[in-house]
């Protein structure tokens, strides 16, 4: 068994909104480029050309359709699936070897390769999917948050995010300090009402989702009026209206320069 | 317990190179980190106009393809049967000497017996140019089964296009209609767009029978009947015309709409626009009631109205045309509900939140700008509506006159180019169309002969058209023949079935490029793969000799008898020209650059190095200098900097002059890559802020982008509404002119050339029975995925390893079908069986599946059993390259009949649960053999 910090100095986590998310992969495969040659490294590739590819993956994305109450239509969701680093995460507290580990300064859930034997039951212990076991090199592989990255002073400082945040296109993903009230990320989701999931669970995730938002398909603009059968004719009449005041339809802030042009 | 350290500073790279990415057509600048000479990560180039940091889902695979154990890496030569897999690795030498004898031959005695086609080339302005020299006409890239229909019905009523010409602009709009899948072109503009809008609260509205990707994340789905979009678009028109709720100053002073059409039935100016004798478009005027010059200073023309002129002559605005066009009971949304399966409210409510975002909640930014006739606006005006299509347009046979009726939808709300419109990006916009007419005319084909024109072109009257005097088509797959007037693009899906019919007439070398021709690249697979191996009597093959370049062990390399290896995307140069698809931005043009960051580690040899090469041994006149030696001994790097298509207009339009400080136009600078390289790849430039809307009529712009060689000269680019090139056309079917259509096309063409857009129904479903075939077909591209090549990336492929036929819940239901089934799917062409997958989220009159995964056993560097050969499938085996025969026996191709793009998303299917249960997909084909790999 090992033991989690009391509390942590930060709460780093993630950020992913699903009314954004088009299921792009850039994230799935820009944490496996990443990871497979950082402190990860590596995500192995079992048989990659075979009839059953299986390869170690941090970040996942899966696809759902889902009915909204009162809608018979489904919403497609694309759900991005990587460690949520809980405060009290159960893939750690039942690791026999102290492998795995929640940092004190930043939250991070980490997985010593040194001292993991490779026994999974942290993935049997998280309901979340979020740890994958890499077969050829026998140890536990989970998301780090791209602890080589964040704090890295090789990159600029701009670019010290994790891998997929960096690459997601449409801004889907958002890092940073989910313990700091005043963070964007907090504010992002108090704005939009980001949840846990599975809260009953009791293991409080840090990573947050921000739901989509609800559609827009009824009328909220005034109807435009139906022709009663003299559609050419008012047609007509608009475009005679156009032209009796040529300079009518000149606005306000144009200066029409042709009198002294033809002049 | 103290907590184990993690090293925080790692530094997995010695080295961090720029270049473009090449996993897709979107070409986004990369970072690519280095170490010990191997590539280690890909990442987006923050600095790069493209994708400004971001990278999606193929391109970080980029190292996967890069080592991709389907890697071809040696030349080889034919030594069994086609397809037997048979090859011997050969010399470079041998390779180069053996295409050079084959080329010659052709090129001494007829050159057009030359076949090249390029498929997914990105050096179009080289490969179109090295065809030209050598005197074939027969070349095409692989636009005519992909865009032309975007292209073209853009060019011809705009200036610009959809596709990759022009882009909405995602800072400014309020209300984006996104039509047809889009996943697969701008991806990472796209995406990022679409993120920008959802953070300011725009409204995106998606046309599309499946609601997947972007459509998922719309705040309105559409689930459109296939093929009908025209149809909802004309709709949409028709509710806005009857509340007179367009943009009125606009198409007065901007578009073609109250230039006059001559009405004179039955005569040989019927429907032509009213010009004076210097050949200028006149307007009416009320006050003379005479006529004046379109676009006289100060003249307020009607924009509707008939008018009989002094000389008996009578005319009408070209806008009363259109008019009355869309405000028949044709476009009524009570009339096309039922067939393009939106509910005539829906259609009458999106017309009035599109005049509502137009009109209502206009938007000015500071920025004071100048028309074409001087009058000046203190601030510029938006209607922040914004639209894109791409192939869900495209790829019907109603596709041209579908995406004019958008574009016409779009000019009527006043939002071209305009603040949160659909914008140009430079060089766009041209002249409508733009002014380069194809060579290949009878007479202009000649032994040891360049031809004195680019194969590729815009025609504008039958006297343009590649035929002879009896009407037949001069080119292998009938562009700008009869069949298909305006195939900008060419046909490439033509061509071999084509040639081994000998229709119409044999070739004695076909030449590809990274093109997969016999698989998923082709309609007809079946057939296409006959006619690849189809012998002549004497034993010889039908099309006698077939070379071609890959970089990859795909299904067309089996079929061919030269393999010329590429080079993978980082070990190569590549310009991103401005003379080819750019990659400019609405606020100024851009090119690039790919850099080797690598080198090969096997024997093979960039394709365009290639071509070049060739092109000295063969004595192209271009290719050599004076004493017979290649002109571009430093291969295709040496051409990207020295080669100059006019005086001081070269591939790159950075850099240019001395030391680089010119730019667009500028002698020929030695340090030019060297710069670019120092700019991460790439090179943009803002256009001036006066300049930057409204191009087609701002003053400013045209004198800038004629400055830069974008233009001959600065003149306005008038919207054509009403498109008099297609109404010469139509006067050709009724008899008029030098060049006309033989009887047996008349009638198609008298039809098809309508100037005015209008919608019918696809051909293939016109043709067969609707009960027979009662459900849509199509395919649409995963977004981690491009073409054969994404499914067969170790990594990608662990994401989507095989595609399902995906069903509506509600319609499997009615047909006994249950998730997981395996069906058959027939066509009138032929049948497939594969396994059901069922969704709400679709048009219930409709199945789908990803495209290009189904792959042939033993291709790809993939191993016995693989999924995508095993379970995956395509719908190419169901569409055929021609249709059902017509009146006369004729088969035309299956294709748009104005641009000859080919039309697979017609395709009209029936699905039945299969007998067989077994988990296989069918056809099988033989078996290939995994050639080249693994070395």
């Amino acid at each position: 068994m090992t033991s989690l910090p009391g509390t942590t100095q930060k709460k780093l986590g993630l950020v992913i909104d699903l009314d954004v998310c088009v299921g792009c992969q850039a994230c799935a495969t820009s944490c496996k480029e990443w990871n497979t040659q950082g402190v990860s490294a590596p995500l192995s590739d079992a048989k990659p050309r075979s009839a059953e590819p299986m390869g170690t993956w941090l970040n996942r994305i899966h696809g759902y359709e889902v009915h909204d109450e009162g809608r018979e239509d489904a919403r497609i969701v694309h759900f991005p699936r990587s460690c949520l680093h809980c405060e009290t995460p159960a893939c750690v507290t039942v690791c026999p070897t102290g492998a795995s580990y929640k940092r004190a300064e930043d939250g991070i859930v980490l997985v010593n390769p040194e001292t993991c034997i490779g026994c999974k039951l942290c993935s049997w212990a998280c309901p979340y999917g979020a740890r994958e076991y890499d077969a050829p090199t026998g140890v536990m592989k989970k998301c780090t948050l791209c602890v080589d990255r964040i704090y890295n002073e090789n990159f600029v400082e701009e670019d010290r995010v994790p891998a997929c945040v960096k690459a997601c296109p449409t801004g889907a993903r958002s890092f940073g300090d989910l313990g700091d009230a005043n963070s964007a990320v907090s504010q992002l989701v108090r704005e939009r009402g980001g949840y846990d999931l599975m809260p009953d669970m009791g293991y409080k995730p840090t990573n947050k989702y921000l739901p989509p938002r609800a559609r827009r398909d009824t009328a909220v603009v005034e109807a435009l009026p139906k022709s009663d059968g003299s559609a050419m004719e008012k047609l007509f009449a608009w475009a005679d209206k156009l032209m009796s005041a040529p300079k009518a339809s000149a606005r306000a802030n144009e200066s029409d320069l042709s009198d002294r042009l033809e002049g | 317990m103290s907590q184990p350290q993690v090293n925080t500073q790692l530094k997995t790279w010695d080295e961090i190179k720029t270049t473009t990415c090449y996993m897709c057509a979107c070409r986004c600048g990369i970072k690519v980190y280095l170490k010990d000479g191997g590539v280690t990560y890909i990442e987006g180039n923050k600095d790069h106009p493209v994708n400004k940091g971001v990278i999606c889902g193929k391109g970080a695979s980029g190292i996967m393809q890069h080592t991709s154990p389907s890697r071809l890496s040696k030349p080889l030569i034919r030594v069994g049967e086609r397809g037997s897999g048979e090859f011997r690795e050969i010399e470079w030498e041998e390779a180069l000497r053996t295409a050079t004898l084959w080329l010659s031959q052709v090129r001494n005695t007829d050159p057009k017996k030359l076949a090249f086609f390029t498929g997914r080339d990105q050096s179009q302005a080289l490969t179109g140019w090295w065809a030209s020299q050598f005197g074939t006409p027969n070349y095409a890239a692989h636009g005519g089964f992909c865009s032309v229909n975007m292209a073209a019905a853009g060019l011809y009523t705009y200036g610009g296009s959809f596709w990759e010409f022009g882009e909405p602009d995602w800072h400014h709009t309020k209300y984006f209609m996104l039509f047809g899948v889009a996943e697969d072109h701008a991806s990472n503009p796209i995406k990022t767009g679409l993120g920008k809008l959802k953070k300011r609260g725009a409204k995106i509205v998606a046309i599309n029978p499946v609601k997947t990707g972007y459509s998922a994340i719309a705040d309105e789905w559409i689930g459109i009947t296939p093929g009908t979009d025209g149809l909802f678009a004309g709709a949409l028109i028709h509710t806005l015309l009857e509340a007179q709720r367009i943009d009125g100053e606009y198409l007065l002073r901007f578009t073609n709409a109250p230039w006059l059409v001559i009405e004179n039935p039955g005569a040989a100016d019927d429907g032509l626009v009213l010009r004076n004798a210097a050949g200028t478009a006149l307007v009416y005027d009320p006050q003379t009631e005479g006529t004046k010059v379109a676009g006289t200073y100060g003249i307020n023309p009607p924009l509707m109205g008939r008018f009989t002129l002094a000389d008996g002559r009578k005319v009408v605005t070209s806008f009363t045309l259109v008019a009355e066009r869309f405000l028949s009971k044709d476009y009524a949304p009570e009339t096309v509900a039922a067939q393009c399966g939106v509910p005539a409210a829906t259609i009458r409510r999106i017309a009035a939140e599109l005049a509502h975002t137009a009109f209502e909640e206009t938007i000015e930014i500071d920025i004071p700008w100048t028309d074409y006739l001087g009058r000046q606006y203190e601030k510029t005006r938006g209607r922040p509506v914004a639209f894109h299509a791409m192939r869900g347009i495209s790829a019907h046979s109603n596709g041209f006159h579908t995406c004019r009726t958008i574009h016409l939808l779009q000019i009527m709300l006043g939002t071209i180019d305009c603040p949160g419109g659909t914008r140009y990006k430079p060089p766009f916009p041209k002249p409508i169309p733009p002014g380069v007419k194809p060579a290949g005319k009878p007479g202009q084909v000649k032994p040891l002969t360049p031809l004195p024109g680019p194969p590729l072109g815009f025609v504008t009257s039958p006297e343009d058209l590649l035929v002879d005097a009896h009407g037949t088509p001069q080119r292998i797959d009938k562009a700008y023949s009869w069949d298909a007037p305006l195939s900008a693009h060419g046909m490439m899906h033509m061509v071999i079935n084509n040639a081994a019919k000998g229709d119409p007439y044999p070739v004695d070398v076909l030449f590809m490029y990274m093109a997969n021709m016999s698989w998923n690249s082709a309609m007809n697979v079946p057939d296409t793969i006959s006619a690849l191996t189809a012998k002549r009597g004497d034993g010889e093959y039908v099309i006698p000799r077939i070379i071609y370049s890959d970089a990859y062990a795909s299904e067309m390399v089996h079929y061919a008898d030269l393999i010329l290896p590429d080079t993978t995307y980082l070990e190569r140069w590549d310009a991103i020209s401005l003379l080819d698809r750019p990659i400019s931005d609405a606020d100024g043009p851009a090119d690039s650059i790919r850099q080797p960051v690598v080198e090969p580690d096997r024997d093979v040899r960039p394709f365009q190095d290639v071509l070049l090469d060739l092109g000295a041994r063969l004595g192209l006149p271009a290719m050599v200098t004076q004493d017979g030696n290649p002109r571009y001994p430093g291969g295709y790097s040496d051409y990207l900097v020295n080669h100059e298509r006019a005086p001081g207009l070269g591939p790159l339009a950075g850099f240019r002059g001395p030391e680089g400080r010119m730019s667009g136009r500028g002698p020929v600078n030695p340090k030019q890559l060297e710069q670019y390289i120092a700019n991460g790849c790439h090179w943009f430039q803002e256009i001036p802020d006066r300049a930057k809307y409204y191009k087609h009529v701002n003053w400013d712009y045209l004198d800038w982008a004629t400055f830069m060689g974008f233009l001959a000269r600065p003149e306005p680019i008038i919207h054509q509404l009403y498109s008099e090139p297609l109404q010469k056309f139509r006067l050709a079917a009724r008899g008029f002119g030098a060049v006309m259509p033989p009887p047996e096309h008349r009638s198609r063409i008298e039809t098809y050339f309508d100037p005015i857009p209008f919608w019918y129904a696809p051909f293939e479903g016109e043709m067969v029975s609707a009960d027979e075939f009662p459900m849509h077909a199509i395919t649409q591209r995963p977004m981690a995925m491009y073409h054969a090549w994404g499914s067969q990336n170790t990594w990608l492929r662990q994401i989507l390893g095989r595609n399902w036929l995906y069903m509506h819940r509600k319609r499997a239901a009615k047909l006994g079908i249950a998730d997981g089934d395996w069906v058959t799917v027939t066509s009138h062409h032929g049948q497939i069986k594969c396994q059901a997958k069922l969704m709400d989220g679709q048009n219930e009159n409709t199945v789908w599946t990803w495209n290009a995964i189904g792959k042939r056993s033993g291709t790809w560097g993939l191993e016995q059993g693989a999924p995508e050969a095993k379970k995956g499938f395509l719908l190419n085996h169901l569409i055929s390259d021609l249709l059902p025969e017509r009146e006369g026996g004729y088969r035309y191709s299956n294709s748009d009949p104005v641009t000859g793009q080919a039309a697979w998303y017609d395709l009209k299917v029936r699905v039945e649960k299969a007998r067989d249960q077994s988990a296989e997909s069918k056809p099988q084909f033989g078996v290939l053999k995994n050639v080249g790999v693994g070395k």
